[in-house]
């Protein structure tokens, strides 16, 4: 357990270091951003000595060091746009991120998860077919046009709920059904074809023929069993789910990680893209870390050594 | 008492070769099939289907109703904001989709088949180097790196093609390096290398040929993948640039005219992208029961 406790932190690390540089590498191939913060026609005193202070004088090699010393602190300098520390400026939106994403992602599997069971125990008949066609609906919508059309139906034509920001939480349905439907619809499908493939073994004929409930049998023995890839799936789709954030949070004017990283993105406010990219990066990660314990919990004969 | 065990060919289940299973097309499948090959066609032919010029501005039809709708221009799909045909702009629109969509498969589907088999079959190193990449790829929310790189490369159709494809390798070579791990033990991998072939030999004459069903799948699925990230790039902006049009950008662009009630705009380019994916997943998902239903989870 402690090996493999070991392996996944270095690995983590690795994966969290090869993502910050990108994010470095990419920002910085896109200019000076000196020409962003000062007026045109700052006097070229002024824009050295900002640079000096922002340390972009330095060689890209030195500000690279830099920006990883002051990474592993949790220091992503200063937002540019915000004149603040970036990580509080991103910290302070994850809140609502994680409100709009748990309540997505409770949505889909609530929903998913008793459609896949019927799907499969009921296969072929008319809410085999229903709910497949509507997963198909679902992993085919775009995130963006699904929000659109949410908003024209439930919005312009029949005024029921607010057309974007926060507050109440009738604010947040349509975001958290737009946001959940992809994720939604695979979990669906899967859980479908899992169940399919565990209620054709020989242990649920031995469960039916000792005479439990069919309820019993589907869930307790059926189910439980097919649980592993579908919680593998949630754990796939809850990354998924943060790039699908940016454009909900985009539409629905969400005060969120994902619209700030696309406003820094236009601003060009590297600090605080890194600051959002490292701390969307950590979450996944750490989402399938636990999903990773969560096997052996699932099923006992998996053991990490 | 003794039976003779079965012989290898006898346990062979009868199994129709897959051409003959190609043969049975589901109905819905067939339908989705030839709607693709209808907007193939009318992004070829654009020039010629297209009732209007795409790119004609008309101050005085701006943002006018579907003709069936009470529209007064004629606009069959109404028209957009600058009073341009939203049916000829969705048709030639249809080209930026389908040609970064195809082409962006085919990039990340040659960089993650290569990588992939590489991984698999050159031993230690490479693997760990190659599946820590894929790792950390996969820990990044896509759609944010293609954003920003897309951001500052500065939006045009090669980089639009590069992001989108280069986005989607993981998948390809996680496919063909598990592939390549189980075939590489294999009696007849065996032999080829007892017979003195080369590695180059192996992996292109003997290995990929056999793990190209499995990643047949993955790309008729990726295409969905690719079309919906270059809608999602073009509806924020960061698409081929106006007067271009494509999908997405029509799209975005109608959203602000949602509130007003002009709801053509945004929906009919809408729809269309919905169909093209839905066809696009639908033909995907039959492939992989074609041609290999142990993909499921892909």
């Amino acid at each position: 357990m402690r090996a493999f406790l070991l392996r996944r932190l270095i690995r983590t690390v690795v994966v969290l270091w090869g993502i910050s540089t990108i994010v470095f590498v990419v920002m910085r191939l896109s200019g000076d951003p000196i020409v962003l913060i000062l007026p045109p026609d700052a006097p070229t005193a002024e824009v050295f000595r900002v640079r000096r202070e922002m340390g972009l004088d330095e060689p890209l090699w030195v500000q690279y060091l830099v920006f990883l010393r002051n990474a592993i602190r949790g220091d992503f300098g200063q937002s540019i746009h915000f004149r603040q520390p970036a990580m509080a400026v991103a910290l302070e939106r994850i809140p609502a991120t994680i409100q709009l994403a748990v309540a997505a992602f409770a949505l889909a599997v609530v929903m998913a998860v008793p459609v896949g069971i019927v799907a499969a125990v009921r296969r072929f008949s008319l809410w085999d077919h229903l709910g497949m066609f509507l997963a198909l609906l679902g992993q085919s919508v775009p995130t963006f046009f699904l929000g659109i059309l949410l908003l024209l139906l439930f919005a312009v034509w029949f005024p029921l709920l607010p057309i974007g920001g926060t507050g109440t939480p009738a604010h947040l349905i349509m975001p958290a059904v737009t946001l959940g439907a992809f994720a939604m619809a695979s979990i669906a499908r899967l859980t479908r074809s899992a169940m399919l493939e565990v209620l054709s073994q020989d242990y649920i004929r031995t469960a039916r023929a000792k005479g439990l409930k069919e309820i019993t049998v589907i869930l307790g023995h059926g189910f439980r069993n097919a649980l592993i890839p579908v919680v593998t799936i949630m754990g796939l789709q809850f990354g998924t789910l943060l790039g699908g954030a940016v454009v909900t949070e985009t539409i629905f004017a969400w005060p969120g990680i994902g619209r700030l990283a696309i406003q820094s993105i236009f601003n060009r406010d590297y600090p605080v893209v890194q600051a959002t990219v490292f701390l969307a990066a950590v979450a996944f990660v750490a989402v399938n870390f636990v999903v990773d314990l969560f096997y052996a919990v699932l099923d006992p004969r998996i053991r990490y050594e | 008492m003794w039976t003779r065990p079965a012989t290898s060919a006898e346990l062979v289940l009868p199994r129709r070769p897959a051409r003959r299973r190609l043969a049975r097309i589901p109905i819905p499948v067939a339908f989705f099939i030839g709607f693709l090959l209808i907007l193939v066609l009318s992004a070829v032919f654009a020039d010629y289907l297209a009732p209007a010029d795409p790119y004609r501005q008309s101050l005085r039809g701006r943002l006018d109703a579907p003709t069936w709708l009470g529209g007064t221009t004629g606009a069959l799909l109404g028209t957009d904001q600058l009073g341009r045909d939203i049916l000829s702009r969705i048709l030639f629109g249809s080209r930026v989709s389908l040609l970064v969509g195809f082409t962006a498969v085919i990039i990340g589907g040659l960089l993650g088949s290569l990588l992939g088999l590489v991984a698999g079959y050159a031993g230690r190193v490479a693997d760990e180097v190659i599946m820590t990449i894929a790792d950390t790829q996969l820990a990044f929310p896509l759609v944010l790196l293609a954003i920003a790189v897309v951001a500052v490369l500065g939006p045009s159709l090669q980089n639009l093609i590069l992001v989108v494809g280069i986005s989607g390798w993981v998948t390809y070579a996680r496919i063909a390096r598990a592939q390549v791990l189980s075939l590489k033990q294999k009696e007849f991998i065996e032999a080829v290398r007892a017979l003195g072939g080369s590695d180059l030999r192996i992996l292109f004459r003997h290995l990929l040929p056999n793990t190209l069903s499995p990643l047949i799948v993955v790309a008729t699925l990726d295409l969905a993948r690719t079309i919906v990230l270059e809608s999602t790039l073009s509806f924020l902006g960061l698409g081929v640039q106006p007067p271009t049009p494509s999908w997405g950008q029509m799209i975005g662009e109608g959203r602000e005219y949602l509130i007003i009630g002009r709801w053509w705009v945004s929906v009919f380019p809408g729809i269309v992208l919905m169909l093209t994916t839905m066809a696009v997943n639908r033909i995907g998902d039959w492939v992989r029961d074609v041609l290999d239903p142990t993909l499921r989870n892909v």
